[in-house]
Formats: structure tokens, sequence, C-alpha cells
């Protein structure tokens, strides 16, 4: 249902115009900023306040023998300790909000530690100082273990297991892969006919948003058993659903009071602050303050991940890529936060602005001792166009063409199909290019300068976009096997072929599934799809589609993707010999947060060697 | 309270408060006085959100002793005020969009003031050098500059 705009209302009260850009606008927040007023959370006072020091790992990786806090709990001010057992629920990831990957982080590590600085326990004393010292004051027996710093270490063989809940290093997409995959076009076919190959590597390295004001939360009981919370978060709903997770109470307890925040840069989502001062508010019955030192700000706090990128182009004389294969490797750190979800980011940013009609790529989200990487200013995004636009230079070298005018060659115009099987529209990279060329005084070449993301969408040379191939098995790209370490695109096994950019009835989307396993999982999209069957129960974060055999099928599953004549879907394979027959098939009984060790050679569960 | 009392001038008026023994003259203005608008953003004397001025000279409030302001004249944001309206100095930063998240701004306005008093006409070069010692995270720094700038051409003008 569309939604309709009721401007006869308030008509006379109200000034539609949008003409803003080009005048001065106040921000609505400055007069607070310049009178030192502005409401942060640590400008809140309360008698009797509490402060919480946490006691860190100074290891990248070791496994907790045993604590002892009698001699901070000794000291004076100590007011109480919060160990692992004091948190209800002692487990979460981010993303389970909307469903998305399975509890890995403790908010105080119980068992092991996995990247320096990781909390054990945490001291609450009446000032900061007596709490800092306390915390010195506990002596932990580290088991020191193997630590892993790498990403394609991590996936190597023999790399010790950084996250219990992902053996393999490296999270599980869609509860299937072990990595986020791309396929559009027949990239191997056309890298055999292309003129050149053009290689890369790019690696950015981790960067701390460095927020002027640390993170921090004060928590202090209200009345009738509701707990107030000042918090320095970016994302309020976020730190009041992760808190009443990891603290069991209904949200309706939780009075959380943000919105001024000292610089966050992604940052401020992580959500550690508040489940931590509202437990210590409601052990201690007062107000408990939760505050990161510089210190610890750039030591602990979650920086954007790093990341390793390998370009493959293929390239015709003429400066038209032909084919773009990537592989990449984005560094989550010890636990998963967003990091999933920035290598979806990613991936749907491939192959870069350009219309490039053969693309493949495969980018694994790896677990190493480090830091857990978080959200930061276009996370996901940044790295992999810094590696694309580099490439893109090596590229118009290699065909001895002026770089902006290769870009305005390639640039996606509007009726492009992108590799995500998605028309182009509102495209402006040619002008982009155009205008930063006339401003900088650089000179192209009167073609170029003739170009329009308007004008050849979509035809000639742009619109010859082979079918997607397909493994042995009917599935998109090829698929690791056990023993294997992570390999780059490779086109062996195709058999199969699906249309690209195929329209379509996809019940969220518009758009064909293209595989049956492809299929829109309800749940994970929160919507119901409205099969007239009996769905699954609904439990937040089960993909309502995990049908077994004999269970009804919801239409959208069963329906087959439209074919171009002559390209029927590829026979089922004969049966190979397996463990566990058909445990991977699109069929598979999926179940969320649930290990299934030995279930297949690629998924989650079991090591990959 | 325990501590050590100690006296002083702050934005005019006569202030005190108890300075915990090693204390800092940031924790003795937001706790021990309840000014808050010197910010905490390092605690080591390197981002510049708690300059202050003590007798006019600008000074890192979580470096500084809180003990050793004691009968000085200290002065802070909330004092930068015409009245209940803002000072000059606060409009110009209205005015240029000089503040984004608004962390550092108030440690910026200090250090601006020291140098608006010390020099009237400061050419560009010794405004980004008075903010030198003032991290702005949020890119802000050319707002900033051009807001002292016109601050002190305003100044100018009026006279």
């Amino acid at each position: 249902m569309a939604v309709k705009f009721r401007k006869d209302l308030f008509a006379d009260e109200r000034d539609d115009s949008l003409a803003e850009i080009g005048r001065p606008t106040i921000r609505q927040d400055i007069q607070g900023h310049v009178t030192g007023r502005s409401p942060f959370y640590d400008d809140r006072h309360f008698d009797g306040l509490l402060h919480v020091r946490c006691v860190r790992s100074p290891h990248h990786h070791a496994r907790i023998r045993s604590i002892d806090s009698s001699r901070a709990e000794a000291m004076p001010g100590v007011v109480r300790l919060i160990r692992p057992r004091d948190v209800p629920r002692n487990l979460n990831t981010l993303l389970s909000l909307i469903g998305f990957g399975r509890d890995d982080e403790p908010l105080l590590a119980e068992r092991k530690v996995a990247y320096v600085g990781e909390p054990v326990l945490a001291v609450i004393a009446t000032s900061a100082a007596a709490a800092e010292t306390a915390a010195a004051a506990v002596t932990v027996d580290w088991e020191v273990l193997p630590h892993v710093l790498d990403v394609e270490e991590a996936l190597g063989p023999g790399a010790p297991v950084v996250n219990d809940e992902y053996p393999n290093n490296s999270f599980d997409y869609h509860d299937r892969y072990d990595h986020q995959k791309l396929r559009f076009g027949d990239a191997e076919s056309a890298f055999a006919a292309a003129d050149r190959i053009v290689e890369g590597e790019y690696q950015m390295s981790p960067i701390e948003q460095a927020p002027l004001e640390t993170c921090g939360a004060i928590a202090a009981p209200e009345t009738g058993g509701r707990i107030a919370c000042y918090t320095a978060t970016q994302a309020l709903f976020f730190s009041i659903g992760v808190t009443g997770k990891l603290l069991e109470i209904p949200s309706s307890r939780l009075h959380f009071i943000g919105g001024t925040v000292g610089g966050g840069f992604g940052g401020k989502v992580d959500s550690h602050h508040e489940p931590v001062a509202v437990l210590g508010a409601m052990l201690t019955g007062r107000p408990v303050k939760y505050m990161w030192d510089r210190a610890e700000e750039m030591q602990v706090g979650g920086p954007r991940g790093g990341e390793r990128w390998r370009i493959r182009d293929g390239v015709m004389r003429d400066g038209r890529i032909t084919a773009r294969a990537f592989t990449g490797f984005f560094d989550a750190g010890a636990y998963t936060r967003l990091s999933s979800y920035a290598v979806q980011k990613a991936t749907g940013h491939l192959p870069g602005p350009y219309t490039i009609p053969n693309v493949a790529s495969n980018v694994y989200c790896v677990y190493t001792n480090r830091t857990p990487s978080t959200a930061m200013r276009g996370f996901g995004i940044t790295a992999v166009d810094f590696a694309i636009e580099c490439q893109m230079d090596r590229v118009a070298e290699a065909v001895g063409m002026d770089p902006i005018e290769l870009r305005i060659l390639n640039a996606y115009r509007d009726g492009d199909m992108k590799a995500h099987r998605r028309s182009a529209k509102n495209c402006a990279l040619i002008e982009s290019c155009q205008v930063a060329a006339e401003k900088a005084g650089w000179r192209l070449s009167a073609e170029a300068m003739a170009q329009s993301s308007r004008i050849g969408g979509g035809t000639g040379w742009r619109g010859e976009i082979p079918e997607t191939v397909t493994d042995d098995e009917g599935r998109i790209g090829e698929r690791r096997r056990s023993g294997l370490a992570p390999e780059p695109f490779s086109g062996a096994g195709a058999r199969g072929r699906v249309a690209a950019g195929a329209a379509s009835d996809h019940p969220a989307t518009g758009n064909a599934p293209q595989r049956e396993d492809m299929v829109a999982e309800a749940a994970r999209l929160g919507f119901r799809i409205d099969s007239g069957a009996p769905q699954p129960a609904a439990r937040p974060a089960a993909p309502a589609l995990a049908a077994s055999g004999d269970e009804p099928r919801a239409p959208a599953a069963a329906a087959a993707p439209a074919l171009p004549p002559g390209h029927a879907l590829p026979a089922p394979p004969p049966a190979q010999p397996r463990r566990e027959p058909d445990a991977d098939g699109p069929a598979a009984q999926v179940r969320p947060g649930v290990r299934r060790p030995g279930v297949s050679p690629f998924i989650s569960g079991s090591r990959r060697r | 309270m325990s501590g050590t009392p100690v006296t002083f001038t702050l934005n005019g008026a006569a202030a005190g408060g108890f300075a915990d023994p090693g204390g800092n003259l940031l924790d003795l203005l937001r706790r021990g006085v309840g000014d808050r608008t010197p910010k905490y953003g390092c605690g080591q004397g390197s981002c510049g959100a708690c300059t202050v001025l003590v007798d006019g000279a600008p000074r890192l409030a979580c470096i500084t002793l809180a003990e050793s302001v004691a009968g000085r004249d200290v002065r802070t944001a909330a004092g930068l005020g015409d009245g209940a309206g803002l000072g000059a100095l606060q409009q110009a930063f209205v005015d240029h969009f000089a503040a984004q998240c608004g962390y550092c701004t108030p440690g910026m306005l200090m250090a601006a003031t020291a140098l608006l008093e010390r020099d009237p006409n400061p050419s560009r070069d010794a405004v980004v050098d008075a903010i030198g010692g003032n991290i702005c995270r949020c890119t802000g720094y050319e707002p900033i500059v051009e807001a002292i700038l016109a601050a002190a051409r305003g100044a100018r003008e009026a006279r």
C-alpha cells in the first residue's frame, strides 16, 4: 500500500519549500554546544555515584584457570564485584536482535579470553581511583593459548579456534556458507577471453573511531524497579535490547536517556557499558557509572575492521573491464558484532560503480585474536572502495588509458544491469568524473566529455551479460570442500546456468529467487510468507523455510526461477558418498543458534579439517 | 567530602570545593563545584577538551593540580555568555557551524578566548596555532577557524 501524504492538512501552517540546499541552517543543538550545556551523559551528577573498572586480559588468547579477587574485595572503597555468573544471560551477539548470527560474545569472559583487553571481572567502588586500584589487585591465573592475528592464517590449517561458536574462524552465512558469495555472469570464460589480466592486493588497517567523549553510561535506580540509564550510545534501542537480553529483564524496566553523543563515528553502538552499569545499579541499589578512560577507548573500543582484498580483472585493450573477481577477508576480531553485516554490505557494493558483465566474489568474515571490530563510517564499503579505485588506476596503467576516462568508459549508466540483478538508476559517476576533472584542470578527451549516464545504458556490450555459472550441484559458484584452505574464485565445475537479472515475484523484493535455496526466509525478513500452510513456530531467529522433505513448502519456495529456453536447471547430481547425505542440501533443516557438529564439511559446527 | 579546601574565583564569582589528594582541576570543577562545561576527553593533556583559563592563560584542567588554582582567577565556557544571551565568540560559533558533536566546543571556545584577549587581530596562522592543542574529531577545524576570525572581525568593527 502506497503511503499517501495529506498535504491538505495544516497547509496554512506549514512551509513546504524544500529549497534548503545552499542556504545556511542553524543546528538545533548548537546553543547547548556553545554554552557547554548540551547534556552529555557524564554531565549528570548523582549523590553516592559508584564507579566501575574492569579487570582485563593482558593476553591475545588465554584460558582462565582461576581468579583471586580476595585482596581487591578487601580494599577501601570497593563495594562489590561483578562476575560472569552475575550476568543472567552472559552471551550475546549484537545482531541477534534482528535474528542475524548466533550469540558468541560474553559480557564478561568466564572460561577464556580471545583478545587483549577482554574484560573478565568488573569492580564497583566509591571512586574511579579506588576501582582502578582494586582491579589492578585482582590476580588471574592465565593459561596462555596460541593466538592468530592474521585473517588468512586464521583460515589456514591448524589455526587456533578464536571463537568457540564459529570453530572454523569464519562466520556462517545463511547458516550454510563459510563466506558470502556473489556470482554474476561467467567470469572464468571472460578471463579466458580478456586481452589483459590485472591483479592487485589491497590491505586496509583497522581504524579506531576515537570519539572525543569516551564510551560510557550511568545507571541509577528509579522507582518501581525501573533503572534509568544515561548513555553515550549511538543506538539507544540497540542498547536497550542488548541490556534487556543480557540481564533478562523486560525493556519496560529500562528508562534510557541518550541522544547527546560526544562523537560516535560508529564506535558507540556496541552496547557494553549500559548492561554493566545497569547490572551494577541493580546489584548495589546505587547509581553506577561505567566509563572508559582514553587508554581503554583506544585499546578495547571496537575499531573499523581491517580488510584484505584481492582483485583480478579481465580487461580488453580498449579499456572495458569484462570480468572482475574478488577474494576478500574481513577481520572481525574475536567476536562477530557487526562484521557479518559489513561483509554483506561489502558484497552488495561489488564490483564498485562499474558495469562489468562478469563478477565473482568470495568474502570471508574471519575471526582473529584482535579487538572485535564494529561499525565505523561506511564500514564494509570504504576498504573495498579503496581497493577498487586503486585497482582502476592499475587497470588504466595496464591499458595505457587516462584513469578518469577509464572510469567514464566503465561507469554505471541508467539501465545497466548491476551484479545484484538490479537495474542501475539515477547514475552520476560519469558526470562526477567530468566535473572533478574540470575542477582539477585535468583535460579529458572530447569523447569522454560527451558521455552521459543517461545514454547508452543496457545497450551494446553493456547489455551483453552471460548467464550466471552454477556449480555441479546447481548452486551459484563453486564451494569449498573439507580440508582446503580458502581459495579465490575459480570456475571449476561449472555446468548449470542461471539468467542474469530475471524479473519477478519475490514476496519481499519483487525479484525472483534464482534457486530454491535462495528464497526469502520470512522470519529473517520480518514478514510472513502466506502459504496457506502451517508455518514453523515464530521464533525470532528461526528461518521459516527450513523445510524438511515431507513438510509442506511455501509456494515461494517451490516456485522455479524463470529460466530462458534451453537453460533448464541442472538435474540433481548423482548422490555423492557423504557422512550425512543431504544434510547440507537446500532442504536441510537449519537450526540457528544450535551447533551441528559434523553436519557438513563446510558449514558451522565442524572444524574445516 | 574529604580533601583540601580550595577557594578561587570562577567566572568572576567566589567558588570553592574540596580537592582530593593529587586531584585535578577538572574533577574539582565538574564534581566539586558543579561546572560541567570543561569535558573529559583523555585525562592526559592531549586533547584540549578540558581547556580553561587560569589568570587568563589556557590550561588543561585534567593535568592541572586542583590545589594550584587557590586564590586565582579561573574561567570556563560557563562564563562566556552575555547575560542570558550568547557572547560574541559563541554567536560566531553558531553562525559558522563551528560545532558538530559539541564535545570539543567549550575547550575550543576557551582557547580562542585566550587568543583574542592576547591578540585582538590574529592572523589565520595565529588562530590555527591557538587551537593547535584542541582536537576536534568531527573534522570541524575550518569552520572553527572561520568563527574565531569572524569574532575578531566583529570586535574590530564594534570598536
